[in-house]
């Protein structure tokens, strides 16, 4: 009876963490994947290429600010820009539930086309498959995508450094907030817009800058509290951020208050935490602000300067207390991406 | 956010603190406040309130969150309940996790094909019952009188409309006979007591006199930081100057005599009887369950529910963390193999419980 899956098992928390480790590194352990970064570092012909791969499920298939295939365009592109490569090319693998509507998986299709476009990527490859009514919700997606690393040393939280300075590119929890609000009625006053967007053209601004960026991290499941509680503890340095400075929309924290949810662990589909030394922190924020993806980029904190690390997180909070920031335990919110 | 950024001002909360600090250095000795409700505790995690406080006043957790204090008896029926197969189990969803005697939980269960919904509110599944005739559908009922009124008007609603497929497993507590037993304890020696604002909107402040009257402070306090700070700072001013009433400062939320029409609802549907609570044991009259004449809508009737011979597992010590005689760390399960993805014991975990909070909001 124990062993069955849960959902928290797909939750991106620690049980997903437990299962990755336990099971599909165990049995599949190789040096590309034991690093456990969004994407795979290969060399073929001294060409460094990235490649990853994501599954969509999220509940409902539409929702203000996109649509499950803008989101998967979005989400596989983005793990590649994470990671320093440019995004090139996608495969896309459909489950669709026998009696779905055409119209709608059109629309779907439509989407992914131009999210592939805007986003300067082609969808080379893919698969169909229908199951029978009752064996899927609607429909899911899988897609994978190939990136190229054009110069410059693969980004990854092995490069973080003490004192680095941490960025974000904007107000943080709307996805998780857009996907939850559409799900329930007496939010249709204040709709709640998702932040799903690629990346990739704002990575590629700031390599084009000669930032020398140290590390990137998309802020997807697990929100931008899990994401930095992950690198603290893969880089094996203490962070500290502060509250106040994380940039959050009146809604979203409205919502969030609501539902007894913090917008530090609300997903995002359109924001990075970006590593940087400290001299370089105003350049990024300058090129972030000009960009409409950065306009409210905001420095949220600092890698500790200390030598002795426990690699975790701190946050002093609004009131000046202080408290650590761990990865989401647990807590389920299932089906958001 | 207006009517939230002022409760959460840092000018406000220093000034509170700086009160707070003149009337500490005051006290004779070092004094202990229990924050009964589990949002207080899981506020005082969130905002790193603890750090901020003088060294001479301690904070304790009390029993206030309603998942952590279910019997594991209660649990055990209700995973019986639950794997019924003509049954739709209602209950909100921070039940799903909590572990019965023999490692299953509803959330496991369900997995394994049990029929188990998760709700808002009784309402809710009083509109399940409607949607699934065919079915009958158990709404597990937990909470303190904040939550319970809420459960009587869904079975008042049921009757009246003559739902015959909606049942109630009741588990529903009253807080100040818990709050009477722990104020009598010789190990705890709680001076002042935050109590619940949530509850007091239905209980109202009369129903914490028999706090004061053993000069012990009691004051009435909302969830956010200068809400709790305010509240700390009026049971430092009541021990100092001598108890005279019980005080709110929630008075936002509160009103002096409660919610007489939610306590007549609760009383038409329910009455106190003596029940279990995880880790107090047997505590008279301090339960509710189904008047007779709403016998037709429990659960445990209609169904036989057996007895069920329930194991505690001896290691976790949510029983102590309850009564706020241990801090969570001071368990050896907590952290290691008790943590909010595998708990082992209740107060891991509800979003309210103390070990939860503890972990979610470690302090330095």
């Amino acid at each position: 009876m124990n062993d069955l899956i849960m959902l928290g098992h797909g939750g991106g928390g620690r049980l997903t963490s437990d299962l990755v480790h336990d099971l599909f590194l165990k049995n599949f352990r190789n040096t590309h994947l034991e690093p456990l970064n969004d994407s795979a570092l290969l060399t073929v012909n001294q060409k460094n290429l990235s490649f990853t791969t994501d599954s969509y499920v999220v509940n409902p298939l539409f929702f203000p600010g996109g649509n499950i295939g803008s989101l998967a365009v979005h989400g596989t592109v983005n793990d590649l820009a994470m990671s320093g490569a440019r995004p090139l090319y996608l495969s896309a693998g459909y489950i669709i539930e026998e009696g779905f509507p055409l119209a709608e998986l059109e629309k779907i299709v439509i989407s992914m086309a131009e999210a592939a476009q805007s986003a300067g990527v082609e969808i080379v490859t893919g698969d169909t498959k229908v199951v029978p009514k009752g064996m899927a919700d609607g429909v899911y997606i899988n897609t994978a995508g190939i990136g190229v690393h054009e110069s410059g040393t693969p980004l990854g939280p092995h490069r973080i450094k003490k004192d680095d300075v941490i960025i974000i590119n904007g107000t943080i929890g709307d996805h998780g907030a857009a996907v939850i609000t559409s799900r329930e009625e007496g939010f249709s006053e204040s709709i709640i817009i998702s932040d799903a967007a690629a990346l990739n053209h704002l990575v590629d601004k700031l390599q084009k800058n000669s930032i020398n960026i140290h590390c990137l991290r998309d802020a997807t499941r697990g929100g931008a509290g899990g994401v930095l509680a992950e690198l603290a503890e893969q880089s094996r340095v203490d962070l500290k951020i502060e509250e106040k400075s994380i940039p959050v929309k009146e809604k979203v924290r409205g919502f969030a208050e609501i539902y007894g949810l913090e917008p530090l662990f609300l997903a995002n589909e359109g924001k990075m935490v970006l590593f940087c030394p400290a001299d370089e922190a105003e350049k990024v924020l300058q090129i972030m602000k000009h960009d409409p993806l950065g306009k409210n980029a905001a420095i949220i904190g600092r890698v500790s300067k200390e030598d002795q690390s426990a690699g975790r997180v701190t946050m002093k909070t609004l009131i000046g207390g202080e408290r650590i920031i761990d990865q989401p335990s647990g807590d389920l919110v299932p089906r958001i991406c | 956010m207006k009517y939230i950024d002022e409760y959460r001002s840092p000018e406000l909360v220093s000034g509170l603190l700086q009160k707070i600090e003149k009337r500490a250095t005051g006290l004779v000795k070092p004094i202990t406040i229990m924050e009964v409700c589990g949002s207080h505790t899981t506020a005082i995690g969130r905002y790193g309130i603890r750090q901020l406080l003088p060294d001479n006043i301690r904070l304790v957790s009390g029993p206030g969150c309603p998942v952590c204090v279910t019997s594991i008896e209660d649990i055990d029926q209700a995973l019986w309940l639950a794997a019924q197969p003509e049954i739709i189990f209602a209950s909100y969803g921070d039940l799903l996790r909590v572990p019965g005697s023999h490692g299953n939980s509803l959330e496991k269960i369900r997995a394994a094909g049990a029929q188990i919904k998760t709700v808002h509110s009784a309402l809710d599944a009083v509109a399940l019952a409607q949607a699934h005739p065919e079915q009958k559908i158990v709404f597990m009922g937990i909470g303190f009188e904040t939550t319970s009124p809420t459960v009587a008007a869904a079975v008042l609603q049921a009757k009246k409309l003559e739902i015959t497929n909606f049942f109630i497993f009741c588990s529903h507590k009253l807080m100040p006979p818990v709050m009477r037993l722990l104020l009598a304890d010789e190990e705890l020696k709680i001076d002042g007591f935050l109590c619940p604002g949530h509850v007091s909107t239905i209980i109202g402040a009369q129903a914490y006199n028999f706090i004061i009257k053993t000069d012990r402070a009691a004051v009435i306090t909302g969830f956010e930081p200068v809400d709790i700070l305010e509240g700390i700072s009026l049971i430092l001013e009541e021990l100092t100057n001598g108890v005279t009433e019980v005080k709110i400062q929630y008075q936002r939320g509160v009103k002096e005599e409660g919610n007489p029409k939610a306590r007549t609802i609760m009383n038409e549907v329910f009455q106190p009887a003596t029940v279990n609570w995880r880790g107090l044991g047997e505590i008279p009259e301090s339960g509710l369950v189904l008047r007779e004449k709403f016998a037709a809508f429990d659960a445990q009737r209609h169904f036989s529910v057996p007895e069920i011979r329930s194991q505690t597992n001896h290691a976790c010590r949510c029983g102590e963390v309850l009564r706020g005689l241990i801090e969570p760390s001071e368990c050896n399960l907590f952290g290691t193999v008790c943590t909010p993805a595998s708990p082992f014991g209740p107060c891991m975990v509800s979003n309210e419980g103390c070990c939860a909070a503890f972990f979610r909001y470690p302090q330095n």
